[in-house]
């Protein structure tokens, strides 16, 4: 469901957009509802649709066309870790590793307790902070090495109780 | 106790390694900064504004007519920062001026070229000198609406754009009758999501328009069919940053920073095998020697093998071609690459350039758009032949087909996209070939079992 206050949130980016192309605010509606409830529902979609008058299968559209729509439900955390050249040779690669080992799962996984989800990405636009690493859409974390990438986890569990 | 966000706070960049560090050589868009000064104020008493002022005539003097602004900038030489380097004040020329309808103010900030990462320092650091810069366009073309579209996975730049904005309409610097005058110009931002293909200025435009962002046939250029159909220009988000130097300092000053066609300073992300990866603001024209002496040198211990010079869809240049070049677009042209969007990306000698370009391939087949035959085919064809190189199941004529496959996408395609694809490709071919046929033969000489083309 979309509420009240989610629908203020939509009316901030509809304005930015001559009334007639409304259409223009999907991909900021889709990442706030990414915000809210973790990933992108068919129903979310319908409501998006029907806020900014469009047909539903042109947000469907926009939520696969985007690497960074969740179509699925991910962990509490999405790590997205960049492997790109760039990031390839200053440990993006290992950094990748480190987490598959210190979380327990390979890529494109979840962790069972659903706290993390680990993915490769390309290229953040951060290549000279490599090892780089985005976290849930929002937070770009720099130089993460190996110690790093532990802090962020162990602090993160911490801040969930998990620890 | 700490929350989650303070966690992740922590790692956030400060940009003190790769933009308050005191190796620019004569900044004019990063002089000055240090993280906290990007603000209204801050700007202003750097000279931020003072162009914008001038051209209204709202500092005393008589302002600038819009074919004023024009030729200021045509004079300059400034070239486009996005990578194509087409003369901006050609650009703006094109705009029809007296178009009865709304026409649009485009800035592309969706820079997801691997390598590049300028963008976002400026826009994080020094955000109001886009904005003066895309109001002093909008001023010179007669637009009165514009959209800054920045790339989704930087998120906090985003924000912190949106909070210029908000400084920038409540100084009046924005909005209706700016500082009292009758120019007008709303300006917005917008973010994507996580498709590299966007910063193609055609498909950004479709993105905007709120679709999947897939690429129109050029022509008709933005100038004529933009956004939502009407006449639009887009300029990177450098090539506008650069703007207000000029208007306060003249077009004639700003081409002499530089070298002749190569006006002004140009910021270079060096990135991989450096002591000091960064961004490095300098005038076009410095020595590649000397850029890279700036980022530090090559990693301790190790020597220079190549150098991709303009991104990851410009071709690599050896070592020794590379140290003879100047940073700017007919030099690095001249040596059989592309200055690009500047993104330097160093390579030592511990590297194997089979599996660079494995990791490159990748990247153009998960980015293409799908739209033509030759791209989205192509793409993937060429990712599993260079895999099976790199894995040592490559066969004979693999490098043959490989050109090959470059030949039949290039040129053939909507967008340069399918040529971003292709180029490296044939460059790391050409200059490291060797490497290739090692692996081949090594995958003879076992007799391996053949992968499926
Ligand atoms: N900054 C980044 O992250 C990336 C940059 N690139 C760069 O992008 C470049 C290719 O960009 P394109 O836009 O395809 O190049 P292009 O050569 O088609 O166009 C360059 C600019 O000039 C304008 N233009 C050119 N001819 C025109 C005409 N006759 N009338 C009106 N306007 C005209 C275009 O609209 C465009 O704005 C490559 O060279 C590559 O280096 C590629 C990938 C990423
Ligand atoms: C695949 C592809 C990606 C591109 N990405 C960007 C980009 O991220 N930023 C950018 O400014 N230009 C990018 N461009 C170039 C734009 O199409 C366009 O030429 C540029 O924004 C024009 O601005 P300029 O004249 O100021 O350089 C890209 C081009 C292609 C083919
Ligand atoms: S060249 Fe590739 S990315 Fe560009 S329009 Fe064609 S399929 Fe899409
Ligand atoms: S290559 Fe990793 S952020 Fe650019």
């Amino acid at each position: 469901m979309i509420t009240q206050a989610t629908q203020e949130r939509f009316a901030r980016e509809v304005a930015k957009y001559p009334p007639e192309q409304k259409q223009s605010a999907v991909m900021a509606c889709l990442a706030i509802v990414q915000q809210e409830q973790g990933y992108i529902t068919q129903a979310a979609e319908a409501e998006i649709a029907e806020y900014l008058d469009m047909p539903e299968i042109a947000v469907r559209e926009v939520t696969t066309f985007y690497n960074m729509y969740n179509q699925q439900p991910v962990g509490k955390y999405k790590l997205a870790v960049c492997t790109n050249l760039p990031c390839q040779l200053r440990r993006g690669q290992e950094a990748l590793h480190h987490l598959e080992a210190k979380l327990g799962i390979k890529m494109g996984e979840t962790t069972p307790d659903g706290m993390f989800t680990l993915q490769q990405c390309e290229c953040l636009g951060a290549c000279a902070d490599a090892p780089v690493m985005l976290v849930n859409d929002r937070n770009m974390c720099s130089f993460m090495e190996d110690d790093k990438l532990d802090q962020l986890v162990d602090g993160l569990r911490a801040a969930e109780g998990r620890a | 106790m700490t929350n989650a966000s303070q966690v992740l706070e922590q790692f956030l960049a400060t940009g003190n390694q790769t933009c308050f560090h005191d190796r620019h050589i004569e900044p004019q868009i990063y002089a000055g900064l240090n993280g906290s000064n990007w603000g209204l104020k801050d700007y202003e008493a750097r000279g931020g504004y003072a162009a914008l002022r001038k051209i209204l005539g709202q500092d005393g003097g008589e302002g600038l007519t819009q074919d004023q602004v024009i030729a200021t900038v045509k004079e300059s030489a400034l070239r486009g920062r996005g990578g194509a380097g087409f003369p901006t004040g050609l650009k703006w020329s094109f705009m029809p001026r007296q178009f009865p309808g709304q026409k649009y103010l485009v800035c592309n900030s969706d820079e997801g070229e691997p390598g590049t990462c300028k963008d976002r320092d400026i826009l994080m650091y020094n955000p109001h000198i886009v904005i003066e810069g895309m109001a002093i366009a909008a001023y010179a073309m007669g637009i009165s609406v514009g959209y800054n579209y920045i790339h989704g996975e930087i998120f906090q730049v985003y924000e912190r754009f949106e909070a210029a904005l908000e400084e920038a309409r409540a100084a009046g610097y924005l909005g209706d009758g700016i500082l009292g005058s009758g120019f007008s110009f709303q300006l917005h931002a917008h973010h994507g999501f996580g498709a590299y293909i966007c910063g193609e200025e055609t498909a950004l435009l479709e993105s905007l328009e709120g679709k999947k962002g897939q690429p129109r046939f050029k022509p008709p250029f933005p100038a004529s069919f933009g956004l939502y159909g009407k006449p639009t220009t887009i300029n990177n988000t450098e090539t506008f940053a650069a703007v207000p130097w000029i208007i306060r300092n003249g077009g004639q000053a700003y081409l002499e920073c530089g070298k002749p066609n190569n006006g002004g300073t140009k910021i270079y992300s060096v990135s991989g095998d450096v002591e000091r990866p960064g961004n490095y603001e300098v005038p076009m024209g410095t020595p590649f020697p000397k850029l890279l002496e700036l980022a530090g040198g090559v990693r301790k211990g190790r020597q220079l093998k190549a150098v991709i010079p303009g991104g990851s869809s410009s071709p690599v240049l050896p070592a020794h071609i590379m140290m003879e070049c100047t940073m700017d677009y007919d030099s690095i042209a001249k040596a059989g690459s592309m200055l690009g969007s500047g993104a330097v990306i160093v390579m030592d000698d511990s590297r194997d350039m089979v599996e660079s370009l494995l990791r490159l391939s990748y990247f153009y087949m998960h980015e293409s758009c799908g739209q033509c035959t030759p791209c989205r085919e192509g793409t993937g064809w060429m990712w599993r032949v260079i895999d099976r190189i790199l894995h040592e199941s490559g066969r004979d004529g693999d490098l043959d087909l490989l050109n090959s496959l470059a030949d039949n996408i290039q040129g053939r395609t909507i967008c340069a996209l399918g040529d971003a694809a292709a180029m490296p490709v044939r460059a790391m071919i050409k200059h490291f070939r060797p490497e290739f046929e090692t692996l081949i033969r090594q995958a003879s000489r076992e007799g391996s079992p053949s992968a499926g083309a």
